[in-house]
């Protein structure tokens, strides 16, 4: 009978002790919660300084893939109208969210560091197309400084494969 | 068997011909020597050392010359002081080969290190990555670490154009010079070289245009490295992320076999489209190349210009209707007519031929059936006395011989051109005879340069000369002896400067040169010898074989009625005797047979564009080109090869076979078809030169050499492995039982007074298929006029001349060459038209 009201008297302690607690409930989306700094949100595109873009379409993300999500189509950079450094770039890179397990095998499989999975978790669409993500919605904003792309550059400046510029950030 | 070498490689012991090298003879027991020069087709140069291994030969005593012997009896053997290069060594009696030891694994990590000293490691963009042998080979033999500072590579350029169809990336260069010796050995257009020496060596293209050749599309597939890339696949696709379907090339009568390499791609809405073409290898029809035209022309497939729908003409203009309207109104109006015929290109399947004849001859009981730009004839010669079964031009060498005819090999069959040019390499004597020099007249044994129209005289006095003996002289003379006296003789023929009756007695002429028996043997029936016809388009044998003509029916039966042929039908048209034409797959109009529809009551035209002829049709089906469907083509060599689909169909297009059956049903031919496959099952009952065959075995292959495409480490190169079939040739009827001698007409002479016109045919003329390709463009042939100095007076090299004959008027610059004979002009890039034609000139001042 004691053990009985014991384990009662137990549980009501836990309890009320929790009425004086700080709440673990946070009032989203007017409130974010902080997400580790290595946790895996969506996909961007990253640019150099200049505003060139990292991703050289050599589409080794797609072939990374366990999931099939990642799509790219390459074409051949000018001097005239420059996207990234070397001579090749993504002219078409989309990625179905839908399908992404948010793995990070693209991040790793990428050699130039253009993709990166980020903080941002909040996906949710109206339809299925909408979780397809193109390359305007991937990309970051041009850096200050930075000009957009397709960008004329001086010939000849650009004429590295994979580009010698510093280490991405 | 004495011709046979017994060697050790790693234990294994095996037994190969004499003069193979130790490099092929190690894969031919599955042992992959690494290899980046090397290549099986080519003659070994031993320039970049891949392939070193240790080779040893057993000791002889020097005195007594008697094999030394170690302690247990076992013969002594001498290693020598290094290694070897695998790839010049040939083999030799008692020969042992190490390949796994420590001192070759070493020096292969070493060479690896050393090719990558310069290589630019930009696999991830190159076009090569992913099928790259550099890259293969690093990731088993390499060090994966290297002891270069990546800042110290020797830069250089990277888009380097070499023409307008090839890419040269100089960075990327191993300097192994397998484009050069393609160029040079294979190809004979020795447009490539190196420049320079040592670090600063690198490849210049030394023709005007770049890379002028028409089989650059080649050096970028045995390239081992991604130094050289076509244009129309720069930065296309990775290699890993394309669909293979196995293909026909439809381009012209050898049927080459290929692989179209498919992706999706979103400027399709996600359906897959053409990426590329690659040579699949069937050593007895194109071993591993393809011509460029065969490789660059797929642009049409994916032209927004196709005929999506089916069209109808309602108060004068084409409108998009139903399939179940337009079939229907087709079938009524086929129907009603007072007379019908039925046109068909040159390049449909099998399936759709069969189906055609059957729409008419069972459907509209009508025999008025014929191919449009019909331009050789003696299609039934050809099944009497055609090249036999089993043959293979490769085999063909020393003591063979072969004969070509009013033919330019290089620009109709590209392929065939490679192959007999390679047969006269290895020792065949080859006869041309034509009205002009061409590219093959270079490697004849004797080059016959007849008199424009006395093509055919000639030849026939070449027959007879060869049926007795005589002790002549002339170089007509000798070139009978060689003929007759060959153990295996090929006669090719086409139609340069000859009229459609004149080939049909020129494949008589032949087909009796090849029936004269000598040691009781006629050249006809047996492998290796037999006659080829160097058909205008890809099957012009299958219409031949289905009964695509006014007189036969399929399996070369004779029709009890015959019905109009094309000439005929052109002229009812222009009369208005002819009520109603069907035309699939042609454009007479465009071509130049009718100037108009004429008085026709009905024109109905199945095509993939809307070309001259379907402007003014009053009913369009639109229907799937040769990738978007599957059928069988027949090669010149009456090799019946299969092709698949590759993609999916334009809008609302079908297969040509379908349309016409599907015809057939609503005017009584019995119940539409839905299969190809079962087509051809039906199809190969009416033609019994096809009985045995169905799409099962004509999938069947068997192993070939040269080892290609597989997951080993010894053919370098992109090539297909054939897994989707070899196709099987029917065989003509000299090959069961023995056929006669053919009967001729007196010998006429075509021979006018006047400049001569001749029609040459370039591989790269305006077409409506071969227009549609952005690659080609640039090298599409000029028009151009070739006239001897002696008739070329008034002209000079570059006038530009309006050309007129009886059929054409058309502007071309002058060239003046002797290349062609007196009284003679050669027109080029104009649709190839039979005969001669006496020409008026007159300059046009500028």
């Amino acid at each position: 009978m004691f053990e009985t009201f014991a384990a009662l008297a137990q549980g009501m302690a836990t309890s009320f002790k929790h009425l004086f607690m700080k709440p673990v409930t946070i009032q989203y989306p007017e409130e974010k919660r902080q997400v580790h700094e290595r946790f895996k949100g969506r996909h961007v595109l990253n640019r150099y300084d200049n505003g060139l873009e990292k991703c050289i379409g050599c589409a080794l993300c797609a072939a990374a893939c366990p999931a099939d999500a990642i799509f790219v189509e390459a074409a051949e950079n000018s001097d005239d109208e420059r996207y990234s450094p070397g001579e090749r770039f993504a002219s078409t890179y989309e990625i179905n969210l839908l399908r992404c397990i948010f793995c990070g095998y693209c991040e790793d499989a990428c050699p130039t560091e253009a993709i990166t999975l980020e903080h941002n978790y909040e996906l949710s669409f109206y339809d299925r197309e909408g979780a397809i993500y193109t390359k305007d919605m991937l990309i970051v904003d041009v850096p200050v400084n930075g000009r957009s792309t397709p960008q004329p550059v001086e010939p000849g400046a650009f004429n590295r494969a994979i580009p010698e510029m510093e280490d991405p950030k | 068997m004495s011709d046979l070498v017994t060697l050790t490689i790693d234990g294994t012991e095996l037994s190969v011909p004499k003069g193979t090298r130790v490099a092929d003879a190690a894969k031919s027991v599955g042992i992959d020597i690494p290899v980046f020069c090397h290549h099986p087709k080519l003659e070994p140069v031993g320039a970049c050392r891949m392939c070193l291994v240790e080779i040893g030969m057993p000791m002889r005593d020097r005195a007594t010359g008697e094999p030394m012997l170690n302690e247990d009896g076992s013969p002594k053997i001498n290693f020598g002081r290094g290694l070897q290069t695998s790839c010049t060594a040939v083999v030799g009696e008692g020969m042992v080969v190490h390949t796994d030891t420590e001192a070759v694994t070493d020096v292969r990590g070493t060479l690896l290190e050393f090719q990558l000293v310069n290589h630019p490691l930009d696999c991830p963009i190159c076009d090569k990555g992913g099928e790259c042998p550099l890259q293969n080979l690093v990731m088993d033999h390499g060090k994966m670490e290297s002891r270069v500072y990546f800042e110290d590579k020797r830069r250089s350029d990277k888009h380097v154009s070499l023409g307008d169809l090839i890419f040269l990336d100089r960075e990327r260069c191993i300097q192994c010079a397998r484009c050069i010796r393609f160029q040079d050995e294979v190809a004979d257009d020795r447009v490539l070289q190196f420049h320079n020496r040592g670090v600063n060596l690198e490849i210049v293209t030394m023709s005007d245009p770049g890379f002028d050749s028409y089989w650059s599309g080649n050096t970028t597939d045995i390239c081992p490295v991604g130094a050289l890339t076509t244009a129309d696949f720069r930065f296309g696709a990775r290699p890993w992320e394309m669909t293979p379907s196995a293909s026909i090339c439809s381009q012209c009568a050898v049927g080459c076999n290929m692989t179209v390499n498919t992706r999706r791609e979103a400027r399709s809405g996600g359906k897959p489209v053409i990426k590329r073409i690659l040579p699949r290898q069937n050593e007895a029809v194109n071993e591993l190349w393809l011509c460029d035209k065969g490789r660059f022309t797929h642009d049409y497939v994916a032209s927004p210009e196709r005929l999506t729908s089916p069209m109808m003409r309602k108060d004068g203009e084409l409108v998009a209707v139903s399939w179940d309207e337009a079939l229907n109104a087709a079938a009524e109006g086929l129907q009603a007519a007072s007379s019908v015929a039925g046109l068909a290109g040159q390049r449909l399947s099998n399936e759709d031929y069969f189906m055609l004849q059957k729409l008419f001859r069972k459907g509209l009981k009508s025999g008025n059936l014929d191919v449009n730009n019909r331009q050789i004839g003696g299609g039934d010669v050809v099944a009497q006395v055609g090249i036999a079964a089993g043959s293979d031009l490769q085999q063909l060498g020393k003591g063979d011989a072969i004969l070509v005819v009013a033919s330019d090999l290089h620009e109709e069959a590209p392929l065939w051109w490679l192959r007999v040019k390679q047969a006269a390499d290895r020792g065949a004597a080859l006869v041309v005879i034509n009205g002009r020099s061409t590219r093959l007249s270079s490697h004849a044994t004797h080059n016959l340069q007849a008199d424009s129209g006395d093509i055919v005289a000639t030849v026939r006095q070449l027959v007879s000369m060869a049926k007795v003996e005589t002790d002549g002289t002339g170089a007509l003379d000798a070139a009978a002896e060689t003929l007759i006296t060959a153990n295996n003789l090929v006669a090719f023929y086409g139609y340069e400067g000859l009229s459609y009756e004149e080939t049909e007695s020129l494949a008589k002429a032949l087909a009796n040169l090849l029936l004269i028996q000598m040691d009781g043997e006629p050249h006809v029936g047996r492998m290796n010898n037999g006659l080829i016809p160097v058909w205008p388009y890809a099957n012009t044998q299958g219409a031949w074989d289905m009964g695509i003509h006014p007189a036969l029916l399929p399996s070369y039966k004779a029709a009890k009625m015959t019905g109009m042929d094309a000439v005929a039908m052109f002229a009812g048209a222009a009369d208005g005797s002819l009520d109603a034409l069907y035309v699939v797959g042609a454009d007479p109009i465009g071509d130049g047979w009718m100037a108009d529809r004429g008085k026709l009551g009905l024109l109905i035209v199945q095509e993939l564009f809307m070309t001259k002829t379907a402007v003014t049709a009053d009913i369009i089906f639109p229907a799937q080109s040769w990738a978007e469907r599957d059928g069988t083509f027949t090669n010149g060599e009456r090799r019946v090869q299969r092709y698949y689909p590759a993609i999916r169909p334009a809008g609302d297009s079908r297969p040509d076979w379908q349309i016409l059956s599907q015809l057939g049903e609503r005017v009584g031919a019995g119940k539409a078809e839905t299969v190809t496959s079962l087509v051809f099952r039906s199809l190969t009952k009416a033609a019994r030169q096809y009985k045995g065959m169905d799409y099962r075995s004509l999938g069947q292959v068997e192993a070939q050499w040269p080892v290609v495409g597989g997951d080993d480490r010894y053919y370098g190169g992109n090539a297909f492995a054939n897994t989707a079939g070899l196709g099987k040739q029917w065989a003509a009827v000299a090959e069961s039982k023995a056929v006669k001698q053919f009967e001729m007409d007196d010998a006429v002479s075509s021979r006018e007074d006047g400049l001569l016109l001749i029609n040459a045919a370039s591989l790269y003329t305006a077409g409506t298929l071969i227009d549609k390709s952005a690659v080609l463009a640039p090298r599409m042939a000029k028009i151009t006029l070739t006239i001897n100095p002696v008739d070329a007076t008034a002209y000079e090299d570059g006038d530009t001349l309006m050309v007129r004959t009886d059929r054409v008027t058309v502007q071309a610059t002058a060239v003046v060459s002797d290349d062609v004979m007196v009284g003679t002009a050669v027109l080029r890039g104009v649709k190839a038209m039979n005969g001669t034609a006496v020409a008026r000139l007159s300059k046009i001042k500028e």
